[in-house]
């Protein structure tokens, strides 16, 4: 874990930015095309599927202490649905 | 009874990528082995497979869809499948299925805790998850499963595809095994039952054998009914003439030490392909480099083949590429189908001390070409045995 993602899960207040970062690293990390990537795309655009969402919920988790529950993820649609709900859960 | 043919093969090996990659220099004396394993060290799963897909396989799936890239290229069914899907199956045999992906994340679990675990650690790991990426890969939609029995299991997965051909459950599979178990606690585990050599060396046959050499790979055929092959104009390779299955029910590791399972598997093989001993050219051998193994088999080959068996050429393809465990099976029904076409024994590398016990003819040094009669074609036997007792012996014929 990088410092930054240390003060992050430590701090209060995350911020937007923050969590799209992630969201954003996660999804490149899961074979999504970089340049696709952005608030309005949808994630089955990108071939994002219930197994890459699982692993995004853990890494949720784990950088912002956010529990993504299954029925959670079957509401997001596009990438700034996830940032959106994970800010607010944070 | 319908004739299953085989209209394509592939194979990812310790000897490169390619199912004519590995006749060519195995029959040429080159040996796979670095350090005491053997790797594929010219294989990379982003040149068959995406990011994507390849994070959703482990090493042992990567290594099968490599094989079966060619093995349908060579089928002549890249792009189109040649019949309805629901009627072509895949079954795919690995002896231990996704273990490098089992022990990441039993570290991840140690280290981190349950919640560290990847939701992909039971799909990538899962014995049936070769079969299963095929199947998506190319819409497969037919009977559809994995084989698990150790070291016969590419072999009983060719036996199996051949069955539901014949049974009229399939018109053609695609079919074979798959192994990537060259991980920490395989090598260990393996090492602590003193199966695997401790001198890194295989030499099957040899006196001096210790133990077999872990290697890894992936060999794929396509199978179909010889009518539909023919009636679609398939270049035919060969035909699976026999298949014969048994088990020893005598040790959960050591073979029956007359090699009386492995008999009774040859003898089934050549009872199915209606063949005499004495029609028999070429046999690839088991041939693992352990000392109970390769004497087993010996006294089976003898029994099996009377006065046949001094004149019979037979040769292990693990003296060139290790022990493939579960992939082993398919891997050398490629080797043993490419050596009939060619009607060459390719040698038993490393031999060079006879065990006084071990007296038939291991084709030591270098290749031989053999004599078929002109009244038929060339035929042989692949034999693959595993722990738990399990022999397997298919019988090939060239086109």
């Amino acid at each position: 874990m990088t410092n930054q993602q240390k003060g992050a899960k430590m701090s209060t207040a995350i911020t937007a930015e923050q969590v799209e970062q992630v969201v954003r690293t996660s999804l490149e990390s899961f074979g999504a095309d970089p340049d696709e990537i952005n608030r309005e795309a949808e994630l089955t655009a990108l071939d994002i599927d219930s197994l890459d969402l699982a692993e995004l919920s853990q890494i949720v988790e784990e950088q912002f202490g956010v529990n993504l529950t299954s029925s959670d993820v079957k509401s997001i649609v596009t990438v700034g649905d996830a940032v959106d709900l994970i800010v607010e859960r944070a | 009874m319908t004739d299953v043919v085989i209209t394509g093969m592939g194979a990812v090996t310790p000897l490169g990528i390619g199912a004519r990659t590995l006749h060519e220099r195995w029959t040429a004396g080159v040996c796979g082995v670095r350090d005491g394993e053997a790797p594929c060290g010219d294989f990379e799963p982003t040149d068959f497979l995406s990011r994507k897909e390849a994070r959703r396989a482990d090493r042992c799936t990567q290594l099968a869809v490599a094989a079966c890239e060619e093995a349908l290229e060579d089928a002549g069914w890249a792009g189109e499948l040649p019949y309805d899907p629901h009627r072509i199956g895949c079954i795919i045999g690995t002896g231990i299925g996704g273990i490098g992906t089992l022990e990441h994340n039993h570290t991840l679990l140690e280290r981190d805790g349950a919640k560290a675990v990847s939701p992909l650690a039971v799909p990538l790991m899962m014995s049936n998850a070769p079969a299963a990426a095929l199947s998506m890969r190319h819409d497969l939609r037919g009977h559809v499963y994995g084989i698990v029995s150790a070291c016969a299991a590419g072999a009983h997965a060719i036996g199996s595809a051949v069955r539901a051909i014949q049974a009229g459950d399939a018109i053609a599979v695609v079919t074979g095994g798959a192994e990537a178990a060259l991980t920490p606690l395989s090598k260990a585990a393996f090492a602590a039952l003193d199966a695997t050599s401790t001198s890194g060396i295989s030499r099957p046959f040899d006196i001096r054998r210790d133990g077999f050499v872990m290697g890894e790979g992936a060999g794929i055929l396509v199978l179909e009914d010889g009518d539909a092959a023919r009636a679609r104009g398939a270049r035919i390779l060969g035909t699976v003439r026999g298949y014969g299955a048994t088990s020893d029910a005598f040790h959960l590791t050591a073979p029956h030490e007359r090699g009386e399972g492995a008999l009774a598997a040859i003898e089934a093989a050549l009872r199915d392909a209606g063949l005499e001993a004495g029609e028999i050219d070429y046999v690839n051998a088991h041939g693992t480099s352990t000392p109970l193994n390769d004497r087993a088999e010996t006294f089976a080959l003898k029994a099996a083949f009377g006065d046949h068996a001094a004149g019979l050429p037979v040769s292990s393809t693990k003296s060139a590429i290790g022990h493939l465990l579960g992939a082993a099976g398919a891997v050398e029904a490629v080797a043993t189908l490419l050596a009939l076409r060619d009607r060459i024994a390719p040698p038993t590398l490393g031999w060079a001390e006879r065990d006084p016990e071990l007296d038939l003819d291991y084709v030591p040094g270098a290749a031989r070409p053999f004599e078929v009669p002109a009244d038929r074609r060339a035929t042989a036997i692949s034999n693959s045995f595993g722990f738990g007792g399990h022999n397997v012996v298919l019988c090939l014929e060239a086109a």
